[in-house]
């Protein structure tokens, strides 16, 4: 028993993943590949926040029993305001033939339809299930377009845990989205950013974006599925998440241009990501300076008491949503914490590339997983504070390592200056709570 | 295919989680995709749990399939067998990987693992949770039971078998087709050694298993309530039932002054509703009478405790649910009766205590136990039937109650409700459509409709036109009950995290009914306080759209639901208009509709629906107070 490749069959393949075009600089940079058993949701777990996110918007999961009563598990509350999500749970008679499952989605869409006259649009979202039994989304959403339009718009994505990794459901939702963007009228640069953010969040970049002088900026996904954002050559678009490789893509085909950039996790990372539009647009530094100064230095003032708390705190990272490697960049040059293993999923080395270059050079990364070995180095390691999933916090709490929920960082707004604090305050209670209990 | 929002059941494989997480030593290997790992939150959340429930995935990628998903398989099963050194393994599908048909079954036996290996053919396309938790339950029960059997009868082939070989788990044919794979035999772990010999007996023989590989275990049925049905267990059992037959008369000629009788509790699981709990209760209940308790199981139990489960007196069955097929297995394998009354509230526990001093040979007890204040023996007897009989709980007469969750607690709560409260049934269900038939049965009994559904809008919808004051359903329920604005209270899984309190509460046994009587007293407006709410319905802060005092302030979410059939809604004081030619718009006139404000909130809307169902009847298109006066006459006659 040697090694990352456990699997060995699964060794092969390992070079056309996700982590393709190395770039200068960091592609030098060493990283533990794993591939054995994950802890992480698949990619349907992204609809528990999308369907929040874009209003008019409905999530139908063509399904099993099992991607059902996932969602309600990892939403961990059920929300009863009755969510515009549901599952079409296949049956066996849905299994017999193709043709059958066919005609069952569209009355289950027909029924969903009238019961939900408010939907603007809906995604026919793939599971395992569905696709491995090659139900067909993306003509079944096409036929329903036609009956639909224009009241609902159809489209389709896979939200499988075959093809994606919890947040990559956010990412292959805002692709399928990309083509439905209008086009760009104009030929003047406008700013798009790219990635599900807390409403109070995009108010706040929207404002400061304004304040430098930047007047076109939309985000993708929009609040209203009616108000898709317009796209084209002239389009510049900024990354507000590190987990949207394929959105980027279908972007680029659009011929929108990326501005590269950290992500806006913490007051140096929101500067800088502000910074990398800023330069785009050809904002004049004094203006940069004066817009995003005042926020900035309440942001690193909110972060000074959690500086005292954490500094030279170490820090251990289990794969989860992809924000690992800003997490850990904003963690170590923010807050001083020692980093230990960080765990991602996937990294996309260009996407990044600007995060990378930031990290302290002894930090080890690992990249997929297997874990139960993760857990022995993390038992071995003993960080102060372990970020890990659901599944694992409460058994490593009980061997006495301190954890944090990593889910919690993707239902808590974090980006931006005013929640630097906030993001910190994640780190620093379970720290906290731990000087606290006597029990 | 079935749209759904909220499951009360999970897939069957997470019942087949919930038997391997509550027992020692078993280990699950699950050929299954990433994303199915989400139900570990479910035991280390919402449970609590420690530990990790003892479950290794494949986790399997789009890009394995049809490639090696098989050999992944494999080494998935050699690495945690050997991470893990289980006694016995569990192998399995989910519902993705029910479709790629790799054999997970075959590959294990492949794979040659000197322990024994069980595997579970649970179809996710067609079954849930409960189901998925008795079949592997079961199927645990019938080969690691039945080889300890074959092994005290000194078997020569099966002990061979375990030195030479790896035994083989019941269910495997040696002549199914070796697929390629490493040789664990060829190079056994000392710990495997060491350990196989324990479990030595696990039976080399295919017999019984053609007939049992698609039994369907509850269908129509609950076991352990309904006489006979055998649910599709053959008599391919015929050897077992020899040995059985020695061992039950054995037990039954045993004098008592020697030996204590024994007995085996099953059900109990992990990510139970309050099981453990109800756990203690009963084997303190069981000491208190003077039984012995041989086996636990699952809960807690190790393969080694499956072998001996067979050498109990007879089986008390706490939830049919999960242990009735295993149940009805050990009576034909080794002759070991067991209960059919599940113990929860007080005249259930006094039954569960009759049946049991039969099961294990002792006389009838002499007077009535387990009443508290009552000169009871029992020491942990029950406050339930005095509080029932005490003046202040008058009030509870005749309140309307909907009962709605798994058919163990729902039936039970139906009895507990009327029996021992003295309320009204207005609604009883489940969502186990394998327990239909007994669910029907009950309601006909109570006059109620019968609702057997498991879309939790079919539920809501049914608690609406019950009108009920107190629902007793499940988290689901508990979620219509609050935006309906009726009292709830929780009484059957699915289960939430608050539905595992720190403090010890039983459902069942005397403790049990102590329990019952406070969960469910406690949301409801008390007494005193509702003839209050009566009288001065207008005082602005001690209004009927108020919470109980004792559950502190903020208004109700909908005082009123708003199904009501009339177009006239109680913001339209006027008139209204007709809405199409078909039905009449009934119109409230503005002092009738204040007047109907009046009328306290959980009869409101029956009243509401009672005028006028009345003026319809009558032709009359407005209501006035003196209609809604004549219609409550009316109704009351
Ligand atoms: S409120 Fe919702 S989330 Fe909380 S316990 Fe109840 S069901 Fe679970
Ligand atoms: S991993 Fe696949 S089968 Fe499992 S919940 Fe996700 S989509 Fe459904």
């Amino acid at each position: 028993m040697t090694g990352a490749a456990v699997h060995p069959g699964r060794a092969a393949s390992q070079a056309q993943g996700r982590a393709a075009s190395p770039m200068a600089g960091c592609a030098e940079r060493p990283i533990l590949r794993e591939r054995g058993q994950r802890e992480v949701f698949c990619g349907l777990t992204g609809i528990v926040w999308l369907h929040r996110k874009i209003q008019d918007a409905f999530f139908l999961v063509v399904g099993s029993r099992t991607c059902a009563h996932l969602m309600q598990s990892a939403a961990g509350v059920m929300i009863f305001a009755e969510p515009r999500f549901a599952t079409a749970v296949m049956e066996e008679r849905d299994l017999a033939g193709l043709a059958d499952a066919n005609e069952e989605l569209d009355a289950a869409v027909s029924r969903l339809v009238e019961r939900r006259p408010d939907i603007r649009m809906l995604f026919l979202v793939g599971s395992c299930p569905s696709e491995v039994i090659k139900l067909d989304l993306s003509r079944a959403a096409a036929r329903l377009s036609e009956r639909y339009a224009p009241d609902v718009r159809i489209l389709n994505y896979s939200g499988s845990g075959i093809e994606t990794t919890f947040t990559q459901g956010e990412d292959n939702c805002l692709a399928a989205l990309v083509p439905q963007l209008p086009e760009a009228e104009t030929t003047s640069p406008q700013l798009l950013v790219v990635g599900a953010l807390a409403d109070v969040v995009e108010d706040q970049f929207a404002r400061l974006f304004s304040a430098m002088g930047i007047e076109t900026v939309r985000f993708l996904p929009p609040r209203k599925a009616r108000d898709l954002p317009p796209v084209g050559p002239s389009t510049r678009y900024l990354l507000a998440q590190p987990f949207l490789g394929e959105t980027a893509r279908c972007l680029e085909e659009r011929g929108a241009g990326r501005i590269a950039a950290p992500f806006p996790l913490g007051a140096e990372g929101t500067t800088l990501w502000l910074k990398a539009a800023a330069d785009a647009f050809g904002v004049d530094p004094m203006r940069f300076r004066s817009a995003t100064a005042a926020a900035e230095a309440r942001a690193k003032r909110a972060l000074e008491p959690y500086r005292a708390e954490l500094s030279g705190r170490s820090v251990f990272f289990f794969p989860d949503s992809q924000l690992e490697i800003p997490l850990a960049r904003m963690l170590s040059r923010e807050l001083g914490m020692a980093l230990t293993e960080v765990g991602t999923p996937y990294l996309h080395r260009q996407h990044a590339a600007e995060e990378l270059a930031l990290l302290p050079e002894d930090v080890f990364l690992s990249e997929g997983q297997d874990v139960d070995r993760q857990l022995e180095r993390a038992r071995a390691e003993r960080p102060d504070i372990t970020v890990c999933g659901l599944g694992l916090a409460n058994p490593l709490e009980a061997e006495g390592l301190t954890t944090k929920w990593s889910i919690e960082l993707l239902f808590t707004p974090i980006q931006g200056y005013e929640q630097a604090g906030d993001l910190a305050g994640l780190f620093a209670r379970p720290l906290d709570r731990k000087t606290r209990l006597k029990v | 295919m079935q749209l759904t929002v909220w499951t009360y059941e999970g897939p069957p494989h997470v019942g087949a989680m919930r038997v391997a997480t509550a027992m020692e030593g078993v280990h699950y290997v699950l050929h299954a995709p990433q994303g199915d790992t989400y139900a570990d939150l479910l035991f280390t959340m919402i449970e609590r749990r420690d530990r990790r429930p003892p479950v290794t995935y494949t986790t399997f990628e789009a890009r394995d399939l049809g490639k090696d998903t098989a050999a992944l398989f494999q080494t998935t099963l050699r690495e945690a067998y050997e991470r893990f050194r289980p006694e016995a393994v569990l192998v399995g599908a989910s519902c993705t990987a029910e479709l790629i048909q790799d054999d997970p079954a075959g590959l294990a036996k492949a794979a040659g693992l000197p322990v024994p290996v069980i595997p579970l053919e649970l179809p996710s396309y067609q079954r849930k949770e409960n189901w998925g938790a008795a079949e592997t339950f079961y199927q645990i029960v019938r080969t690691l039971a039945a080889g300890r059997d074959a092994a005290a009868d000194g078997n020569p082939s099966s002990s061979e078998g375990a030195t030479r070989h790896p035994p083989l788990p019941a269910g495997i044919s040696p002549a199914r087709g070796e697929i390629g794979g490493f040789d664990a035999a060829a190079n056994p772990s000392p710990q495997a050694l060491t350990q196989s010999p324990r479990l030595q007996g696990c039976s080399l023989e295919d017999g019984g298993t053609a007939g049992a590989r698609s039994i369907s275990p509850l269908v129509g049925e609950m076991p352990g309530r309904a006489e006979g049905g055998d649910a599709g267990i053959d008599s391919s059992a015929e050897p077992e039932k020899t040995a059985a037959d020695v061992h039950g008369e054995a037990a039954h000629f045993a004098p008592r002054e020697v030996r204590r009788p024994t007995c085996n509790i099953l059900g109990p699981t992990a990510l139970g509703f309050r099981h453990r709990d109800d756990l203690v209760e009963i084997r303190k209940l069981l000491g208190a009478i003077g039984i012995d308790v041989a086996v636990v199981a699952p809960l807690g139990a190790s393969p080694a405790d499956i072998a001996r489960l067979g050498e109990a007196d007879f089986n008390v069955v706490l939830y049919p649910e999960i242990a009735g097929v295993a149940a009805k297995w050990l009576k034909r394998s080794f002759g070991q009766e067991f209960t059919t009354v599940v113990p929860i509230g007080f005249g259930a526990t006094q039954d569960f205590v009759a049946e049991v001093r039969r099961l294990a040979g002792l006389p009838e007890a002499d007077e009535r136990q387990g009443e508290k204040g009552e000169g009871a023996s029992t020491e942990a007897g029950s406050n339930l039937p005095w509080f029932s009989r005490s003046v202040d709980s008058t009030y509870l007469t005749g309140k309307r109650v909907f009962v709605f969750g798994d058919a163990t607690h729902a039936l039970a709560a139906a009895r507990v409700a009327t029996e021992e409260f003295g309320f009204t049934l207005c609604g009883l269900g489940t969502y186990a459509r394998e327990f239909a038939r007994d669910i029907r049965a009950a309601a006909r009994e109570y006059g109620v409709e019968p609702l057997i559904s498991d879309d939790y809008l079919d539920v809501e919808q049914a608690i609406v036109a019950a009108q009920p004051e107190l629902v007793l359903g499940t988290q689901m329920e508990r979620h219509v009950a609050k935006r309906l604005g009726i009292a709830c209270a929780v009484i059957s899984a699915p289960v939430h995290v608050q539905d595992y309190p720190a403090r010890h509460s039983p459902q069942m046994g005397f403790e049990g009914a102590n329990v019952l009587w406070d969960t469910w007293v406690h949301p409801l407006v008390m007494g005193l306080e509702e003839h209050l709410l009566g009288m001065f319905r207008d005082d602005f802060e001690f209004n009927d759209g108020a919470k109980p005092s004792h559950l502190g302030a903020g208004a109700r979410v909908a005082a009123e639901p708003e199904t009501s059939a009339a177009p006239a809604s109680a913001a339209a004081p006027f008139p209204a208009a007709a809405a199409d030619g078909e039905t009449i718009a009934l119109g409230w006139l503005t002092d009738a509709e204040a007047e109907l404000r009046k009328i306290p909130f959980f009869v409101r809307g029956k009243a509401r629906r009672n005028t006028e169902k009345f003026a319809l009847e009558r032709g009359l298109s407005e209501i006035t107070v003196e209609t809604l006066y004549d219609a409550k006459a009316h109704y009351s006659r």
